[in-house]
């Protein structure tokens, strides 16, 4: 479903005339994310129904694609009842490092969006865009965006709440899968949340939904409906305060970003394979710069600089070098990138994709720094420091080393 | 081929010779070593050569030839089983494609490598002058501790030679600290003026194998005969090492010239502190030192972690100062001193600092240097 909650109920999205500006939070979702992931590992699985999960005596459910999910199969239910209720289905175990690896460059496509984002789990995400406007345009454009190359580059498919608020963003995520869209305007998210059941607000288990419905009240709308010191009464100060401000659409809940991250990359699939060494060389330094930029906004460091390499043929190689001293530079990380690439023995390979990993972080408040004798007092840190500024406002395009520059018909 | 020779004599030029063997030969006849019995330079000698291309090595020993003739055999075996012989004398022949070593009761028989197929050693360039052998081991092995081992930047790699008349300057750096040794050699041409940048780890090797004779006889080839090489002989050893290439940094720009503080602390009792202070350093994380009032506060650690502190006595002259080091960069620069009491100069705490020896007359200058650059502390 792609959409917009309007007066009327949801209607068919309007990208030139949708005013979301003051609805900057973004829910990622990904649709079956297991299964998606292993129906990619197993093109042969794909149309049939898949689930994943434990196949042992006790087994659930861990997740199901959706045609499997047509037969009632759902997550934690146990392996052995969706077995009878769709013995057609293709069963895997699952694969936490594949599922982490597809799940670290989901990631990285988003904070390429922004640095804003805060991952709930391996498939779910929170993100802040206000920040990206300049240079995608409002949230819903962005969201399109992220949509368009998690489909493109990692062949899955994800569903997107556009809202005012975390509580809300969710909300919408769930109510447009598998692969939607649902922006929920501030304006009409009364109208939005008033009709869903009470188990749709968040904090709301078994037991309270069951306090709730003795007092009679059965949707959202009803609790919005009901006075404050009433909820106070029957569940206590702070859960009575929560679900008539949640129930009002208020949710104060900022993105936060502070979990720390084991390793920061970003990756680029070709749009036609590449052979020649210069471009390679050239697309290591930008995604290196990105990589750098990204460290310093989250104010890491990182001392392991990591290559992957896919040829043509997929099969895929990963080099890595463990530097002498932590760093958050782009000449640093894209010096390091380019000698393993020429050290992998791929020399005139034509490559599908290339991405660029920087682990073992740290923040960098924590870090001494071993001064070099060659190092001016102001050096390419303190200019990539600059390039930050201008980015932030211009957009990573705006200012970047002169190689990756596109040459316009008007230069001279 | 046959003859005879020492245990003793053959074991120690075998093992010496061995040292260059390339650990995985590009081409397996750089595995072997070749032995040349017969007459050379007027006498009957054994010539055992090694090569990788790189590196040359080669030694002449007595003996006595009853046939002259040349072969290749694995070099590694061969050092192996000379090194376990009994103490007596060893006869080595050939027979056929094989080549039997026998001495005592002891009988080996090894296989034989392509003679044919062995590439020529280059030629010892002309000699360009002469220095004590132990005077060259101290300053190579001085110079060689700050080179880099980070063969992505191969000209830091190296130790640079450079020679003005009877005046040898060696340098090294890793990009952290630097080390400078001045010494004086015995040239052929006394107004000779000459750069050569030699892999750092081969000359320290080279210059502590040729402490056996006297003198070490440099060789230097002159830059205009193609590819940089340099040799080394003594004590009937020589040995040739091809030059690094690359633009070594203008390190001389690099040492300062004044200083805010001098503090001078007796070495031994340096070296035991930072060892045992930096027993909590973890990796990466510095050792701090504070210099004032006559006294130096040694430190290392933080809150959070394991924290160690010593005090130790040290004469300080200028202002106060706090600076903080890498260790193992510290120590490497209190070990290479030749002096009792260490000296340490300052500018800033981020402004690199120089340890010298306290000079025996104290208006004299120390013919070696170690710069170290500090570590910035975070916050």
């Amino acid at each position: 479903m792609r959409g917009a909650v309007t007066a009327s109920g949801i209607e068919p999205l309007d990208l030139t005339t949708v005013s979301d500006e003051d609805c900057p939070i973004l829910h990622i979702d990904m649709d079956a994310f297991f299964a998606g992931v292993e129906e990619l590992k197993h093109p042969w699985a794909r149309g049939r129904p898949v689930i994943v999960g434990g196949t042992g005596g006790r087994g659930v459910v861990a997740s199901a694609n959706y045609a499997a999910r047509r037969f009632g199969v759902h997550s934690a239910m146990p392996m052995s009842r969706a077995l009878r209720a769709c013995p057609d289905a293709v069963v895997f175990p699952p694969d936490g490092a594949s599922y982490r690896r597809v799940s670290a460059a989901v990631m990285d496509i988003l904070r390429s969006v922004t640095p804003e984002v805060e991952p709930l789990s391996l498939d779910e995400a929170f993100l802040d865009v206000s920040g990206a406007r300049r240079r995608l345009g409002g949230p819903v454009r962005v969201a399109t965006l992220i949509r368009e190359r998690i489909r493109t580059e990692q062949r899955l498919t994800c569903s997107v709440g556009v809202a005012s608020t975390k509580f809300v963003a969710k909300l919408a995520s769930t109510h447009c899968k598998p692969d939607g869209l649902l922006f929920v305007p501030a304006r009409h998210v009364r109208a939005f949340l008033h009709p869903l059941p009470l188990g749709a607000l968040w904090g709301v288990g078994d037991k309270t939904e069951q306090t709730l419905a003795r007092l009679g009240l059965r949707t959202i709308g009803d609790v919005a409906a009901t006075p404050p010191e009433t909820l106070r009464r029957e569940l206590g100060v702070a859960l009575g305060d929560r679900l008539a401000a949640l129930s009002q659409g208020r949710d104060e809940r900022r993105v936060v970003t502070d979990a720390p991250d084991k390793s920061i990359g970003a990756e680029e699939t070709f749009a036609e394979d590449v052979a020649d060494a210069g471009r390679i060389g050239r697309e290591l330094l930008r995604l290196s710069e990105k990589v750098a930029r990204r460290l310093r906004a989250t104010g890491q460091v990182g001392r392991t600089v990591v290559v992957k390499l896919r040829r043509d043929d997929f099969t895929t190689i990963t080099r890595s070098r463990t530097l002498p001293d932590y760093t958050d530079v782009g000449r640093e990380i894209s010096a390091t990138a380019r000698s393993l690439y020429a050290a992998a023995g791929l020399d005139g390979a034509r490559l599908r994709l290339v991405g660029v990993r920087v682990e073992g972080l740290r923040a960098a408040a924590g870090v001494h720094r071993q001064l070099a004798l060659d190092e001016p007092e102001s050096g390419w840190r303190d200019a990539e420091r600059v390039m930050d500024l201008v980015a932030r406002r211009f957009g990573p395009a705006a200012l970047r080393p002169a190689v990756l520059a596109e040459r316009d018909e008007d230069d001279v | 081929m046959k003859f005879r020779v020492e245990r003793d004599v053959l074991a120690d030029a075998v093992a010496w010779t061995a040292r260059t063997l390339p650990v995985r030969p590009s081409v397996p006849v750089l595995a072997g070593m070749l032995l040349d019995a017969g007459e050379h330079d007027g006498r009957q000698r054994l010539r055992l050569s090694s090569f990788d291309y790189e590196v040359s090595a080669q030694v002449a020993v007595d003996i006595d030839v009853e046939e002259p003739g040349t072969t290749l055999v694995s070099g590694r075996l061969l050092a192996e089983i000379t090194r376990n012989l009994p103490p007596q004398t060893v006869e080595i022949s050939t027979d056929g494609a094989k080549v039997v070593v026998s001495c005592g009761s002891a009988k080996f028989t090894l296989l034989t490598l392509p003679v044919e197929d062995y590439p020529t050693l280059p030629a010892m360039p002309e000699m360009t002058g002469t220095v004590g052998s132990d005077v060259f081991a101290a300053a190579v092995s001085q110079v060689a501790v700050a080179a880099g081992r980070d063969d992505t930047l191969p000209m830091l790699t190296g130790v640079r030679i450079e020679i003005e008349g009877d005046k040898v300057t060696l340098a090294s750096t890793d990009r952290y600290r630097l080390a400078v040794r001045e010494l004086t050699w015995k040239p052929q041409d006394p107004e000779l003026s000459a750069v050569a940048l030699v892999p750092a780890k081969t000359l320290a090797d080279t210059a502590k194998s040729l402490t056996s004779g006297a003198e070490v006889s440099i060789a230097l080839s002159a830059a205009e005969s193609g590819e940089g090489m340099i040799g080394f002989s003594g004590g009937g050893r020589r040995t040739t090492t091809r030059l690094l290439e690359g633009d070594f940094p203008k390190y001389r720009a690099l040492l300062p010239d004044s200083f805010n503080s001098v503090a001078e602390v007796q070495k031994a009792e340096f070296v035991e502190a930072v060892k045992r202070v930096s027993l909590v350093a973890e990796r990466n994380t510095p050792l701090r030192l504070a210099f004032a009032d006559g006294r130096l506060v040694l430190e290392a650690g933080t809150g959070d972690e394991a924290q160690a502190v010593e005090v130790l006595e040290a004469g300080l002259e200028g202002d106060d100062i706090q600076i903080a080091f890498n260790s193992a960069f510290l120590l490497d620069g209190l070990n290479a001193i030749d002096s009792d009491i260490a000296r340490l100069q300052f500018t800033t705490s981020t402004k690199p600092a120089i340890i010298t020896g306290k000079p025996a007359d104290d208006g004299g200058a120390s013919d070696y240097r170690y710069l170290i650059m500090p570590v910035r502390l975070s916050g």
